[in-house]
């Protein structure tokens, strides 16, 4: 895999020389287990428009971390999603029920997280993965609502993203949802904190290039949620937003906020066309 | 002699410079001692037993790396910069097909991964790489 | 007893007589490796797994000490070779004096 290492003084030289030489994803392909094939390049969709094609964050990796993704086995993120199995079987909550009683096998899920964020006409709002799963608990099981980044919560959303592995990521951002989805992009250029860097700054100006040791992806977030070698653990789409605003040293938005509810909506858009990959395994 | 401020700073960079150079890499003669421990001093041979090991690792937390080592009973992994150098110990049984494996270590910072066989026949066999650990993004 | 130890392997499901076959073993594990210190400035326990062993039929494959240099979520691949049909046992000590096993069968023709 060939990297362009480039000694770079400051953030601010970074911002003001646009046309720096990018490093390309490396040309390796995704087949899970053998027989579930990932698209992780495609053109980028009409209204991103200053890329002209998208990569999953998995293209991005060493040869070792993506060999991680290749089977369920090797795949540490898989421990999350048999978590969360057991779960979805275990009665929990007032109305004795669980998550099977309604819903039977987790596969019937299939094509959901290709869809999420998602108007949803009866809230009235975009709801998230996240935020449907505690509805579920708290309106039909009669359970308490589990914590939005927590382990069982993460763990659910990467047993709901598995079965939808391969499948393009198609979010809507028209119609009712096209304000939020205004609202993300809007927080997606907006520059932050002591730093002064929008989320465009590193993942769409310079995708490709190092950061420190790191490849700089584009910051999709069709892998999520993602087991990271250096947490050691699966980490949620809204957990790696606040992340990575408390790295640009803002004050940094709640898990489970309007904002970051738009700027998931958004960034799932800048994806729309890969596969789905969750639970992916990256740095 | 007057201890002034300029002069104290003078002496103690130089006395930290001294240290800096004695002691590197920080945990080598740990490692060494270790290594020693195991062979009881004996010599080790190189080229029979191969050990994989990523060139740059993306993160220390979770290194993949791999041996094959013909003819051993037992391996032991040293990593020479970390805090503790053992790393684990692989004996063969009866029903192992080959002496080889794969694991996932942590390693600290850049350093070398060691692999000491103790062969069949009593004698020693090394192999070595050296694996770089990096820091990357923003956040660490 | 350490919470949400889970241990996973992979066997093959049938093999031919003497055929080397690949393991891969895992178990969910935090590894606490004991440089680590709380907020408070002291230094969290080591509690790891510290051992692993595969057996088949009462006999040994391999037999695996682990230091706290081993990543969370302890990962083994390794080889053995199955002279006839039986069921593979493998375990997991645990420093807090806990053991865990699984079982898988094997058939061989």
């Amino acid at each position: 895999m060939k990297k362009t290492t480039l000694a770079i003084g400051s953030v601010a030289a970074l911002v003001l020389m646009p046309g720096l030489a990018m490093s390309d994803p490396d040309e390796d392909s995704l087949t899970i287990n053998g027989d579930i094939s990932i698209v992780t390049e495609t053109d980028a969709p009409a209204h991103t428009e200053n890329l002209s094609t998208i990569y999953s964050g998995w293209r991005f990796r060493s040869d070792e971390t993506q060999a991680f993704q290749m089977d369920d086995f090797d795949n540490p993120g898989m421990i999350g999603v048999e978590n969360a199995m057991v779960n979805w079987d275990t009665i929990d909550g007032s109305a004795g029920k669980s998550c099977a009683s309604c819903h039977e096998g987790p596969e019937t899920m299939a094509g959901v997280r290709a869809v999420y964020p998602k108007w949803n006409d009866k809230k009235g709002k975009v709801t998230t993965l996240a935020m449907e799963i505690n509805d579920c608990r708290t309106t039909h099981m009669g359970a308490e609502k589990w914590k939005y980044t927590g382990g069982d919560m993460t763990d659910m959303v990467a047993l709901i993203s598995s079965v939808s592995r391969g499948m393009p990521v198609n979010v809507a951002i028209d119609g009712p949802a096209k304000e939020t989805w205004e609202k993300g992009k809007e927080l997606y250029y907006t520059r932050t904190g002591q730093l002064e860097l929008s989320c465009a700054n590193c993942h769409e100006d310079s995708y490709g290039l190092m950061i420190r040791a790191d490849h700089l992806s584009q910051g999709q977030i069709n892998g999520f949620p993602t087991y990271r070698l250096k947490n050691t653990k699966l980490n949620s789409v809204h957990a790696r937003f606040k992340g990575c605003v408390r790295d640009t040293r803002a004050q940094t938005y709640k898990p489970g906020s309007p904002e970051f509810i738009a700027l998931e909506l958004y960034v799932a858009s800048r994806g729309n066309g890969l596969s789905v990959e969750g639970p992916s395994v990256r740095n | 002699m007057e201890m002034t401020r300029r002069k104290l700073l003078a002496f103690g960079s130089g006395t930290f410079a001294l240290a800096t150079l004695s002691s590197l890499p920080a945990f080598a003669t740990l490692t060494d001692d270790a290594i020693a421990e195991l062979t009881g001093g004996a010599d080790m041979g190189e080229g029979a037993i191969t050990l994989t090991a990523p060139e740059i690792a993306e993160n220390g937390n979770t290194v993949p790396i791999a041996f094959d080592a013909p003819g051993a009973a037992e391996v032991t992994l040293f990593a020479d910069g970390n805090p503790v150098p053992n790393v684990a110990t692989f004996k063969f049984g009866p029903l192992s097909a080959s002496r080889s494996a794969s694991t996932r270590i942590r390693l600290a910072t850049t350093q070398n991964v060691v692999a000491i066989a103790k062969m069949e026949d009593g004698s020693f066999q090394m192999a070595k790489a050296n694996v770089k650990v990096t820091i990357g993004g923003c956040g660490g | 007893m350490a919470s949400g130890v889970k241990p996973r392997v992979k066997v093959p499901k049938k093999a031919a007589a003497g055929e080397t076959i690949t393991i891969k073993t895992l178990i969910s594990h935090k590894m606490e490796s004991g440089q680590r210190k709380d907020d408070d400035g002291n230094v969290i326990p080591r509690s790891i797994i510290n051992r692993f062993t595969a057996d088949f039929n009462g006999q040994n494959v391999i037999d695996v000490t682990l230091e706290p240099a081993i990543s969370t979520n302890p990962y083994f691949q390794f080889e053995a070779v199955v002279p006839e049909s039986g069921e593979f046992k493998f375990t997991w000590y645990d420093d807090d004096g806990s053991v865990y096993d699984t079982t898988k069968k094997i058939t061989v023709s």
